[in-house]
């Protein structure tokens, strides 16, 4: 990377940003974790991981296992009590805090919960949001010669309303050509528990969603959410179909000295 | 214990609710939605004739001292040798050498009618809405409804630009039996392709007096 | 109490019967295709109003201020249109507003009647209560007519024979109206159903139809409609009886300002339906000489009783939340069990009539938030779904397997150390199921996943750990 660049695009005050990782992307994505570590600190910022930390709740709440997902919330509260920002890569994740937690927190009954759900929402950023209104780049220096199509996940656009922030970060990594994704908008299928509890439509789903990735003939897909693109990269590879799907901090993050490891 | 008073306690129950509302509480409901039109007359009487012609209904237009023989054109080209027509409607628009019969109360006569003439009470021009006013005298329900083409009669000062214009001027008769007519009646149950003409008179055209 | 909602009650669970329907080439296609059409003109309608946002939210508020006051609105209502000559007649159930309906068609000797499309019927099963007593109901509806003919079941809360394609629908219509010579264009189809019906329109004395929206101000009740088979049966015949849901009440006549904006263009895509009819009482000089209205709770209350999910009566019956929904649009609505289908029918169905029957419908839902986004009075559907799985685990009506399975995973989730210890677990047991770096089969609950897609196996270290380690590391 070079120093010009550095110069030219990173805002003046360094953060400190905290990373909640979210236990999926822990166990079974982790190099997603490596490239926001890496794109973050290559804007010139400090990351930080708790590793306290483990789970928002999401799977358990929307699953109707509320209960369950009460004390995994106070616990996220009390891990992430005195950052400043909090970023974490998965949109799903996200909408699970801002719009679950409020409700959560008037269940408990417990002001100080409330209070603590309060102070924590404006500090939390998804991973696009954080570069795009936080640290108001779009343009974060990456490199990466493939064509590539973004599948935008329902909670990107009908929940967090992250809008073009995504586009505008892939239109300015060099060598990418970016294919528009028919019906964009329509889910892919996962949901969660939806993609076990009814697999045959979410195999319907997930075959429209398909079709369109195909007819794009981009080499990559990409979302905001690896939870999606694991569904949608396992049918993929069960078709023996050749497109790889990559979280869009791991396009970012790749240069001309090659992808994140 | 009544039903009605059962029903009424399961009510209260669920809520918590007393018997009374609150005027204040309805008063204060957000209204922040278009309320009046912002057209010129000009371009409202525009407006409702454009969505007209998007129902598929034909739309002539005449002074109002040319009614009656916009009337008698209309029907000779379509070969009608009359109409029926409301007990109230005025005489000075009716041409010479055709029948115009006052309601008959009969639905089979009606169904075998060669089509009615009527007025409206307003119109509603961001919707191309006709709204017809059942009083005694007027068009009844079953005058405007059983025959199989309407012609209708809207003079300009009836057209307002607005649905919120619309109901507040039909405020002033609300009890009365209303019907609003917006193109001719229409289904798009079978493959949604919109077919122009199931029950309702499968003809609508307007007269718009300039 | 006999709540009932159509056949829910003993419907297949939503996930056995969403698989024969995926299966069913021609309804996806069928349903396919109508819903993109209906969602395109929808889409286009809804642009051009610039006042949107601010309808919707004045549409949920009303609806939000009557569900507060709803006995004061409903006798309000029943006052002002028992002044104006009508007759009000209240029932808990469907048992109820069956037994009120048939003994008033019985009153006029009368052997047959004419419906106007009321999904409310369905829901109470109007039509077998009333066959059972000799009487004939003929469905005007061109829709309701396809699936009476049909001796089919509704798919969709506009549209019910959106699942059936012209073909179908002229073999339906060339037998049972004996057609032989029937055309298969719409316009072959309507032209028939119109002779058919007519000669009802003009001889049956009584017709039943339910309403859009009754009016507690005036005592009005208005009905919104396309084909006009709604005016005659509302005009014509000597009795008419309507059977209104108790949350369709609204405060007053200037409220139908809001909604025949939100109705029409979210329901059919247009500015504004072909006709709308509002009357009032019995008039002179037109219309039926006796009317009668049936206000009906059928589980109403029940769903009015919890206030996180009380905006499910919001609803006005538009549909736009079956055309948005992905997995409506792959299923039809017959999945649903339920005369309603779709998001709203997945929340109004279970609270209508309890929890223990149809518990798999909160779940048919990914939560992608299409219905939200296109609900024209800002049900936040996917908050209720979200709710009403969390009524189903609470009142035991979950499946053993997963709540085992949830707690379990609650308890690894609580503490780093248990994560971890998970993660390392998971990396040791996927390794008799990985082959060549893939897993294509994985037993017990997980096996719905590997059904129709491969995973990825768990990789050999997580984030956690490759933090720690790089911790230790010397920085650059």
């Amino acid at each position: 990377m070079c120093a010009d660049w550095i110069l030219q695009t990173s805002i003046e005050t360094t953060l400190h940003i905290s990373l909640f990782i979210t236990c999926y992307n822990d166990t079974l994505f982790p190099r997603t974790g490596r490239a926001v570590v890496a794109v973050l600190e290559r804007l010139g910022h400090t990351v930080e991981f708790r590793q306290a930390q483990t789970c928002c709740g999401q799977m358990h709440y929307n699953t109707g296992y509320q209960a369950e997902a009460m004390p995994l919330m106070r616990h996220f509260l009390e891990v992430f009590r005195d950052d400043e920002t909090i970023c974490i890569p998965s949109s799903s994740c996200v909408a699970m805090i801002r719009d679950h937690y409020p409700k959560m927190a008037a269940v408990s009954g417990d002001p100080a919960v409330s209070r603590a759900v309060h102070k924590l929402l404006p500090r939390i950023f998804e991973f696009s949001e954080l570069l795009v209104d936080k640290l108001g780049v779009t343009d974060v220096g990456a490199f990466f010669p493939h064509s590539v199509t973004l599948h935008p996940s329902c909670h990107s656009l009908r929940s967090l309303h992250l809008g073009d922030k995504p586009e505008r970060l892939l239109k300015q990594v060099r060598g990418l050509t970016l294919v528009d994704l028919p019906e964009a908008d329509e889910c892919c299928g996962f949901g969660g528990t939806f993609a076990i509890k009814n697999v045959e439509v979410s195999a319907a789903m997930l075959s429209d969603k398909l079709r369109c990735v195909l007819g794009t003939r981009a080499e990559i897909c990409t979302a905001a959410d690896n939870s999606c693109l694991m569904h949608i990269a396992g049918a993929l590879s069960r078709q023996r179909a050749g497109i790889r799907c990559l979280h869009l901090s791991e396009i970012l993050a790749s240069t001309e000295a090659g992808e994140v490891s | 214990m009544s039903v009605k008073q059962d029903i009424l306690d399961r009510i209260r129950n669920a809520t918590g609710g007393s018997s009374i509302t609150s005027e204040t509480e309805y008063e204060s409901i957000n209204r922040r939605y278009r309320q009046v039109g912002v057209l010129d007359p000009a371009a409202r009487v525009e407006l409702f004739a454009d969505r007209l012609a998007n129902y598929g209904s034909p739309v002539y237009r005449c002074a109002e001292s040319e009614i009656a023989p916009t009337i008698a054109g209309i029907l000779a080209e379509r070969a009608k040798t009359g109409l029926l027509v409301p007990r109230d409607l005025p005489r000075v628009w009716l041409p010479e050498g055709f029948y115009f019969f006052r309601e008959s109360p009969d639905y089979r006569e009606l169904d075998s009618s060669e089509g009615v003439l009527t007025d409206c009470a307003l119109a509603i021009a961001s919707t191309g809405t006709i709204v017809l006013r059942h009083a005694p005298g007027e068009v009844s329900r079953a005058l405007s409804l059983i025959p199989d083409y309407h012609l209708c009669i809207v003079f300009p000062v009836q057209i307002v630009e607005t649905v919120p214009e619309g109901i507040r001027q039909m405020s002033s008769f609300a009890t009365l039996p209303i019907t609003t007519i917006s193109g001719p009646s229409a289904t798009s149950d079978i493959e949604m392709t919109r077919i122009k003409g199931v029950h309702g008179p499968r003809t609508l055209e307007v007269i718009l007096v300039t | 109490m006999s709540i009932r909602v159509g056949e829910a009650a003993s419907a297949p669970d939503f996930p056995v019967a969403a698989k024969k329907l995926v299966s069913n080439a021609q309804v996806r296609q069928n349903v396919r295709r109508a819903t993109d059409v209906i969602r395109n003109k929808r889409a286009r309608v809804v642009a051009e109003v610039d006042d949107w946002e601010q309808l919707r939210e004045a549409g949920h508020e009303i609806k939000e201020h009557v569900l507060r006051h709803l006995d004061f609105y409903l006798q309000q209502f029943e006052a002002a249109c028992t002044r104006a000559g009508g007759v009000v007649h209240w029932a808990s159930d469907a048992d109820e507003a069956n037994r009120i309906i048939v003994d008033l068609v019985r009153a006029q000797e009368a052997t047959e009647v004419i419906k106007v499309k009321t999904m409310t019927s369905d829901e109470i099963r109007l039509n077998p209560a009333l066959q059972a007593a000799g009487i004939t109901p003929y469905e005007t509806d061109l829709a309701d007519l396809i699936v009476q003919l049909g001796e089919d079941q509704p798919s969709h809360i506009v549209v019910p024979a959106l699942h059936r394609n012209r073909m179908e629908i002229r073999r339906i219509f060339s037998e049972k109206m004996n057609l032989p010579e029937l055309g298969y264009q719409p316009e072959d189809l309507t032209d028939a159903a119109r002779a058919y019906l007519r000669e009802k329109f003009l001889r049956v004395p009584v017709a039943i139809s339910g309403a859009n929206f009754a009016i507690a101000e005036t005592g009005a009740v208005c009905v919104v409609e396309s084909e006009g088979n709604a005016r005659m049966c509302l005009s014509l015949p000597r009795v008419l009886i309507t059977l209104v849901g108790i949350e369709k009440i609204i405060p007053k006549f200037r409220d139908l300002e809001v909604f025949l904006q939100l109705l029409p263009r979210s329901a059919t895509g247009e500015r504004m339906n072909p006709y709308n009819s509002i009357w009032t009482g019995v008039s002179p000089g037109g219309g039926p000489r006796e009317f009668h209205v049936v206000l009906l709770d059928n589980g109403r209350t029940n769903v009015l009783s919890d206030d996180v999910s009380r905006e499910t009566l919001d609803c006005i019956r538009c549909g736009a939340c079956l055309n948005a929904c992905p997995v409506y649009r792959q299923t039809g609505g017959h999945a649903y069990g339920s005369v309603y289908a779709g998001p709203i029918g997945a929340i109004l169905t279970p609270q209508l009539q309890g929890m223990q029957h149809s518990q798999t419908l909160p779940y048919a839902s990914s939560l992608c938030g299409a219905c939200y986004d296109v609900c024209p009075v800002k049900i936040n559907i996917p908050e209720i779904l979200v709710h009403l799985r969390g009524r189903v685990v609470e009142e035991n009506h979950a499946p053993l397997v997963e709540k085992l399975a949830m707690k379990a995973a609650a308890f690894a989730l609580e503490t780093p150390e248990r994560l971890s210890l998970a993660q390392k677990t998971a990396r040791i047991a996927q390794l008799p199921f990985t082959h060549d770096g893939v897993i294509r089969h994985l037993p017990g609950m997980l096996a719905g996943w590997t059904s129709i897609r491969d995973l990825a196996p768990v990789p050999k270290q997580s984030f956690r750990e490759w933090w720690a380690k790089r911790q230790k590391e010397p920085r650059l």
